[in-house]
């Protein structure tokens, strides 16, 4: 069966030419041609502002908070260093995007950085790269000299006169240093614990300088929007959620894997691309965007096309658009037990409500999952994420407590089975 | 303590900072002194600590907050195997199973002959190759079956 797949690629367009990730291949399908076009032209850092925003991109990073509208808080007259950083700390699990883009199409996020460092006058970016993909943060660097041998990158570019540098800086394994804050207090060489807000990073950021913080693929759009214009971007996808998304499709699909399409396809178009549910089994549920998003059920989730607006009026998030996919023969209570366990080991340990309540969390899903549960649990459960919800520095305690609620939620007669009968209802 | 090459590897890494903002480099001279010496032992830290002209105390704070620093001794083959979710659908828990009794150990031990140590990860960001392990850290080893973790264990001396 071939599956037509549309010709709307942003970011991973590479995939299918030989040397992807090279200059050459880059610059041959019209490669650093918008920076040169705005150095050149010396376009006014408003008019690259005005076509982000009308391009309706909002970041890819979790959050979805409008770009252009990010971008005109950094304050324009400022006087002194300005930062622009990419955020390729992919951690949430179910999303493996960001590495694909580093893989395959390096260039565009140089670009992308380059046209950001411009249009927000700074003078140096960094780009924060997973602890665990230390083969990407070398290759990532390799396409950096590449860059600036080729002039696109440090002093005077293509001739400019504009001196601009791009660097990449690698963790080491903490997950709290994909919130944003988090990675500028490690990028300063301390410990990733996320910052109190206000002030934001675009008034107080690393080394406490105005700073935008952008997640890798929201940056690796802008070559294309400026390229074709914010207006076709905007049609790519739909209004309010402009272009195509990169879905990292993981879990009992037969092929798991990343595919771009516009925002607006419905998930089961999704589905069928990544061949289905393994083994002809039957869906059971989808959490749509990363392990931090509410889980759906499988047919709730067949009829939600996949864009911001549509996952969020069903109750979840479309996240970092990590589609972690569950058939019929998942426990949910061995899944969240799982899943719980991320969230206590990842705590950053520094505010209270998140500290304990993700270890209490935790040890309460694993003992129901161990036969020991007991009849109060499920509503300890949930008066537990009650209470470190919204009651945080950082948005770490209200992803934590999303999957134990959700998943309380929509599958509660398979926790009070496993409560009840000390065993598991899937296969019972 | 440190080798001149791993010296001269940690000033490259310095230069990516403002020249006030030495600090920075701390994560990289950390990961390059393990890299070299197989462990962050307290003397190591305090040696780094110096190096970078930041007090020990702030270097071990950043030594014990990420999880790939090893602050005792490791194998010389540390094989970190993604259990979360996703990797669990696709398998994790199977090649736990043979991991271990391959190398007779639990999670978070090491081999009486310190070939190898074991661990669990997180999320490593490529759960589409699941499931995945990473070798010392830096190499990713995808797609694997229970024949191709003989075949790297074998490989792994
Ligand atoms: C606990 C936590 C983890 C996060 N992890 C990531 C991440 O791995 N990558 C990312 O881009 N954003 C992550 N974010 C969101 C960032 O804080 C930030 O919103 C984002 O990088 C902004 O970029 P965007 O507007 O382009 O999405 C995380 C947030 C939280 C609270
Ligand atoms: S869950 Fe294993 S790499 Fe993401």
């Amino acid at each position: 069966m071939s599956l037509h797949i549309p010709d709307t690629q942003v970011c991973l367009w590479t995939l299918g030419h030989e040397n992807p990730s090279s200059l050459a291949t880059y610059t041959a399908h019209g490669g650093y041609e918008a920076i040169r076009k705005i150095l050149a032209e010396k376009m006014p850092a408003g008019e690259i502002i005005e076509q982000v925003k009308v391009s309706a991109l909002r970041g890819r990073g979790g959050a979805g908070f409008p770009t252009g509208l990010k971008w005109s808080f950094m304050p324009r007259d400022y006087v002194g260093d300005k930062y622009i950083v990419c955020n390729t700390d992919e951690g949430e699990p179910g999303t493996f995007k960001d590495r694909d883009i580093l893989i395959y199409n390096p260039h565009q996020l140089i670009e992308g950085m380059l046209i950001a460092g411009y249009a927000l006058g700074a003078r140096a970016g960094y780009n924060y790269i997973h602890g665990e993909i230390f083969e990407q943060y070398q290759s990532w660097e390799k396409a950096l000299e590449e860059a600036r041998a080729a002039g696109l990158l440090g002093h005077d570019i293509l001739g400019s006169g504009w001196d601009f540098d791009l660097h990449a800086h690698h963790g080491y394994g903490a997950y709290i240093c994909g919130e944003e804050t988090a990675l500028l207090e490690s990028i300063e060489g301390k410990k990733g614990q996320p910052r109190f807000k206000p002030p934001f990073p675009a008034s107080f950021g690393l080394y406490g300088k105005p700073t935008t913080i952008n997640n890798t693929e929201t940056l690796a759009s802008i070559p294309w929007i400026m390229r074709h214009g914010g207006q076709a971007f905007l049609e790519l996808g739909k209004p309010n959620n402009g272009g195509s998304k990169i879905f990292s499709i993981s879990g009992h699909v037969n092929k798991p894997g990343n595919y771009e399409i516009p925002l607006g396809t419905p998930f089961a178009t999704l589905l069928e691309m990544a061949g289905g549910v393994r083994n002809g089994h039957k869906l059971k549920a989808v959490i749509p965007g990363g392990s931090s998003a509410p889980v759906l059920p499988g047919e709730v989730m067949m009829d939600l096309t996949l864009d911001f607006d549509a996952i969020a009026k069903a109750g979840s998030m479309l996240g970092s658009g990590a589609v972690i996919v569950m058939d019929e023969t998942v426990c949910m209570v061995r899944a969240l037990e799982r899943l719980s366990y991320f969230y206590y080991e990842e705590s950053c340990g520094q505010c209270t409500p998140c500290r304990e309540g993700t270890g209490w969390m935790h040890r309460i899903v694993r003992r129901i999952e161990h036969g020991q549960g007991r009849p109060e649990d499920l509503e300890e459960l949930v008066r537990i994420g009650g209470n470190i919800a919204g009651r945080t520095i950082c948005a770490l305690g209200d992803a934590a407590v999303g999957p134990v609620v959700s998943f309380v939620r929509h599958f509660r007669a398979e926790f009070e089975y496993h409560i009840e009968n000390k065993r598991c209802l899937v296969g019972a | 303590m440190l080798s001149q090459e791993a010296l001269a590897q940690i000033d490259q890494e310095a230069r990516k900072y403002p020249a006030e903002q030495r600090q920075s480099v701390v994560m990289s001279a950390l990961r390059i002194a393990q890299a070299e010496l197989g462990w962050l032992s307290r003397e190591t830290i305090a040696f780094v600590a110096d190096y970078l002209d930041m007090p020990a105390i702030a270097v071990y704070e950043v030594a014990t907050f990420y999880n790939m620093y090893d602050l005792e001794p490791v194998g010389r083959h540390k094989l970190t195997l993604c259990t979360n979710l996703p990797c669990q659908l696709q398998g994790a828990d199977r090649i736990a199973e043979h991991l271990k009794a391959r190398m007779g150990i639990d999670f978070n031990e090491t081999t009486a002959d310190g070939r190898f140590t074991l661990k669990e990860g997180e999320c490593m960001g490529a759960c589409g190759s699941g499931p995945l392990c990473l070798h010392n850290n830096h190499r990713m080893h995808t797609h694997l079956t229970p024949e191709s973790v003989d075949k790297l264990m074998d490989e792994l001396k």
